[in-house]
């Protein structure tokens, strides 16, 4: 049985390393970018931000002062057990949310959108996002955090079958174009791609894909990983760099996740992860444990399920 | 690091001079010291069209604006704690900008992202003000690094801690780069032109999407904003 005061304390706990620690993952990109730009405002950029992680570290503070909408994802195991149940748990989110808000401090974001009533503390009508999925044979259960801002970066269009690649490169050139000018959407980024699903699904799954996945890793389908390396050297190539000025580094990693669609369709989201990705994991283990990590692991084999039944692992396409 | 070729680095006292602010050119690397206070808005809208006296003299508050919500919090003893600071899009505030000049003599904006450089030309040269922008623009932490002090938080029960107007006491606050000279040039537009010539090249071959959308322009080269 999980406690909810350690799933109180460990939600409080990553709200404070998504807000303040870089993921190494998207470092190491951002390294790797800083290394090979050669646009030199975009370089100074990018060496300002290695600047402002370390400062972030070392001070304790938030790496960014928007500290975007915080949110949370939880995999709950399928024998896990959380004491007073998932309405214990929302509430414990919400709590550590609020305290987290205050303590650290985050900016309070969260607003309602017409009356702008902000409660100063990230609460409100849905607010914070829970999403959640489930795993076979476990009984842990993991909470993410993710604090995104949300104002650019972000586009959905309903493609069609006939429209390809190319109507998926065009639209991922034009969002990459419009909000990387003057760097609004706080390039490089990860770029989430949504393929499919109805157009809400199409939407979640861009955005977890983009904020869920690390840098580096690849989608299972070898035919979408190669599509995802292209798309990736594809926003490199546009001649802009960090802030939209010449350079080459906008795209730190490509994410696309599929989910099946209307014959008829082919819907593509875009989301952009900004230069403070922000993201945190916590695994609370039965026996009262909690690990911590920066890799959300979110899209498991079973997620990505494509049949009737679950199989375990190395079937499917798992093993590509 | 240490890759970028060294930038043309300079360190301004608040509040800022006609002579200093004639020195600086697109590109330069400014770090400032003294008052700064955040102005968007929420405080446009009270002064400018509420008719709201300011909370001070802006003889006291200075003369640089700072688009800005910081993330902060009111501690137990009542006291403000300011963590970091990062700017927010200045394009929204444009149509503020000419009055507020007026009203509070500002000689230089900080924000992220700029504003047009017909904006400059028309507001900011009249005014005798630059532009200056935030880095990353997550450099959230470096900024807070450079508060020494939080001297007042005007109207923050009123307009929320996003929007209140923050007077901040600073010290080597930056890093921020010339955006806008005083003849009114834009760095981000002059970067735009250069990227814009390659842009053609990039969809050439692409066959156009079956279903088209309705909008504002399919010029490529426009901004958005």
């Amino acid at each position: 049985m999980i406690s909810k005061e350690a799933a109180e304390q460990a939600a409080y706990e990553i709200m404070f390393k998504a807000g303040i620690d870089i993921p190494d993952d998207y470092l190491a990109g951002i390294k790797g970018m800083a290394a090979a730009e050669d646009g030199d405002l975009s370089a100074f950029v990018l060496e300002a931000m290695l600047e402002n992680y370390e400062a972030a570290s070392e001070d304790r503070r938030p790496m960014c002062a928007d500290t975007g909408v915080p949110r949370y994802y939880v995999k709950a195991g399928n024998e896990a057990k959380i004491e007073g149940g998932f309405i214990a748990l929302e509430q414990a989110l919400r709590s550590a949310t609020a305290r987290a808000t205050h303590d650290i401090p985050l900016r309070p974001n969260r607003v309602h959108p017409l009356w702008r009533t902000d409660h100063n503390n990230n609460i409100g009508i849905n607010a914070p996002e829970i999403e959640y999925s489930f795993e076979p044979d476990a009984d842990w259960v993991d909470i993410t955090t993710v604090h995104k801002g949300g104002l650019f970066g972000t586009d959905y269009r309903m493609l069609f079958p006939g429209d390809g690649i190319d109507g998926i490169k065009r639209f991922f050139l034009d969002g990459m174009i419009a909000f990387g000018k003057r760097g609004l959407a706080c390039q490089p980024a990860i770029v989430g791609v949504g393929l499919g699903g109805s157009k809400d699904t199409c939407m979640v799954l861009g955005k977890q894909a983009a904020c869920l996945r690390t840098v580096g890793d690849r989608n299972p389908d070898p035919e979408i990983a190669a599509l995802e390396l292209e798309l990736q050297e594809l926003g490199n190539s546009i001649g802009m760099g960090a802030m939209g000025f010449v350079g080459k580094s906008m795209v730190v990693d490509c994410h696309i996740e599929a989910g099946y669609t209307h014959t008829g369709g082919m819907p593509m989201s875009l989301h952009a992860f900004c230069l403070s990705s922000r993201r945190a994991t916590v695994r609370l283990h039965a026996d009262g444990r909690a690990e911590f990590r920066t890799d959300p692991n979110w899209f498991t084999p079973y997620m990505r399920r494509e049949t009737v039944s679950w199989e375990k692992p190395q079937s499917a396409r798992q093993s590509a | 690091m240490g890759k970028a070729p060294e930038r043309k680095t300079v360190r301004l006292k608040t509040p800022v001079t006609d002579e200093a602010l004639a020195a600086l050119e697109l590109g330069d690397v400014v770090y400032l010291d003294g008052l700064i206070y955040t102005a968007r808005e929420g405080v446009y809208k009270k002064i400018l069209a509420d008719g709201a006296a300011p909370p001070a003299p802006f003889a006291e508050l200075g003369n640089v604006n700072f688009h800005c919500s910081p993330a902060a919090a009111k501690q137990e003893d009542g006291s403000l704690k300011v963590s970091a600071v990062t700017a927010t899009a200045s394009f929204r505030f444009s149509k503020w900008m000419k009055d507020w000049f007026k009203a509070s003599g500002a000689k230089m904006v900080i924000g992220k992202g700029g504003m047009s450089e017909e904006d400059y030309k028309n507001l900011f040269v009249p005014a005798g003000a630059v532009y200056l922008t935030t880095v990353g623009y997550g450099t959230g932490a470096l900024l807070g690094r450079g508060i020494r002090q939080v001297k007042a938080a005007h109207w923050l029960d009123e307009l929320g801690i996003a929007q209140a107007m923050w007077v901040l006491e600073v010290e080597k606050f930056g890093p921020l780069l010339v955006e806008s000279d005083h003849a009114g040039n834009s760095l981000f537009e002059r970067n735009n032109r250069e990227i814009n010539a390659g842009i053609d090249k990039l969809y050439e071959g692409l066959k156009k999407p079956s279903l088209q959308r309705f909008g504002e322009t399919d010029d490529r080269e426009q901004e958005l904003i």
